[in-house]
């Protein structure tokens, strides 16, 4: 790549501030730095990556408001989190967490657990009750 | 308290922490360099991890191994230390910041708080150095950052104790004991030797093999997994190329840039021109992200242009089989 092609592409980077390095050939057959607002290509995946994940939240509260699934799946997704994950924050295995996604389960909760799912979505335990609390 | 410590941009976040330890012991050190003696360049598919719901991919070596091959092929001993807990761990950091000594840190990404959103997922092997304190805040610089920053106590703590995959366990490390003189020639040699292994294994998963298995996936996905998924895979594949700052060459142009320094030190013309061909290959990866965010961009649902992208990383694989048999045998 010279380093007249590095991407100077509008990019979310830039609105957070700041670019990117890259490495380029000058004129000169050189290799230098240079520094990139972004690139189109990435900026869509990164996009894509997003969007997939808003779908994955508003599938989750759809589950929770049709009293499918339990708060703590719907706290998951928003947390861009998946099962393993969630699991070893709160220090519950993995199958137990799973069962804890049983709205009826979820209702029988102990405080100590809920307030354990709690500290890990940085939420409180009115809030993991209810995914409109507070909203 | 603040250490006399020189923040450089690198484009990757490993190469860019060791690069700038070494820099602040008084050893000047590009990124490159760091990544070719470290050997930073690989490809290896993981289809049985799952990263957001993807298949795994990674064009470079597993997180940790690039410091720790570049510090045992240039004859620098590192001190690594990791934590269960997190108070003993805060104490160990501020201890070393009082010493002057700036250590580097493994961290997870998600609850950076400088970093864009969407570069915010549960990843656990960035790096930083901290530097510093005031005023109860660490002094950070982050190697793919412009400039430096700031966490509080509890943002580092939230950082260093991230779970999941990799969990950093506050894992701290920082050089230690150094050599009176860098030798840099037996270690590049070794480097290029270690990557040339590394691309040609036969393993089905790693390097050359590696890339032809995924292209032979990638015509599959459409079918069996559907194209929604396939998307999604194929957007996780260009993401992982991508991570940040690496041009769209997925390490391609770092190891290039590596190759081109190294002709100077070890004397070799021949490094210069395979430079150029890396640069080439490179620009190939670059085409190869290219033409499948054209794909995924309209978030279609037609399946074509799958086999097209394929026959791209087939022919990538091919020129790399070809590269590393030469570079093998060039040092």
């Amino acid at each position: 790549m010279k380093k007249s092609d590095v991407p100077q592409d509008k990019s979310n980077l830039k609105s957070s501030g700041f670019k990117e390095l890259c490495y380029a050939v000058d004129e000169k057959g050189e290799y230098t730095t240079e520094k990139s607002t972004g690139w189109e290509p990435k900026t869509i995946a990164l996009d894509n990556a997003m969007e997939d994940i808003n779908e994955r939240i508003a599938i989750a509260k759809g589950k929770v408001e049709r009293n499918e699934t339990s708060p703590i799946e719907y706290y998951m997704e928003l947390a861009k989190m998946d099962l393993p994950i969630l699991a070893s924050y709160v220090g519950i295995w993995q199958w137990r967490v799973k069962r804890h996604f049983n709205p009826k389960r979820f209702t029988k909760l102990s405080n100590k657990v809920l307030q354990k799912y709690a500290d890990v979505f940085e939420i409180n335990k009115e809030q993991l009750k209810d995914i409109n609390h507070g909203n | 308290m603040e250490i006399n410590f020189t923040h450089n941009q690198s484009a990757h976040c490993e190469n860019g922490v060791v690069s700038n330890l070494m820099k602040f012991n008084g050893f000047e050190v590009s990124e490159p360099m760091v990544f070719g003696i470290g050997s930073g360049l690989l490809f290896c598919y993981l289809p049985f991890i799952k990263v957001n719901h993807a298949p795994a991919f990674t064009y470079r070596s597993m997180p940790g191994s690039i410091f720790k091959r570049f510090a045992k092929r240039v004859g620098v001993k590192i001190k690594r230390e990791k934590f269960s807990n997190p108070k003993q761990a805060k104490a160990r950091l501020d201890e070393n910041l009082e010493k002057n000594n700036p250590v580097g840190l493994q961290v997870g990404v998600y609850n950076l708080t400088y970093f864009p959103d969407e570069y915010r997922f549960h990843f656990n092997a960035h790096n930083l150095v901290v530097y510093g304190k005031e005023n109860g805040n660490y002094l950070i610089s982050d190697p793919v950052m412009e400039t430096v920053t700031t966490l509080t106590e509890s943002e580092l703590e939230k950082v260093r104790f991230a779970k999941g995959a990799l969990a950093p366990k506050g894992h701290m490390y920082y050089p230690v004991d150094f050599p009176k003189e860098l030798q840099l020639e037996k270690a590049i040699v070794k480097g290029i030797k270690n990557t040339c292994k590394d691309m040609l294994a036969p393993v089905p998963i790693v390097g050359v093999k590696g890339i032809k298995f995924v292209a032979k996936q990638i015509r599959k996905w459409p079918k069996k997994k559907g194209v929604k998924v396939a998307n999604h895979y194929l957007g996780q594949l260009v993401r992982m190329q991508e991570e940040i700052g690496t041009g769209g060459g997925g390490f391609r142009y770092i190891f290039a840039a590596f190759l081109q320094e190294a002709s100077v030190v070890l004397k070799n013309e021949q490094l210069a021109s395979m430079s150029k061909e890396m640069t080439d290959i490179g620009d190939l990866w670059r085409d190869f992200a290219l033409d499948a965010s054209r794909i995924y961009k309209k978030r279609s649902k037609k399946s074509d242009g799958y086999n097209d992208i394929a026959t791209q990383l087939e022919t990538i694989a091919n020129r790399e089989e070809v590269f590393f048999k030469k570079l093998k045998k060039a040092v």
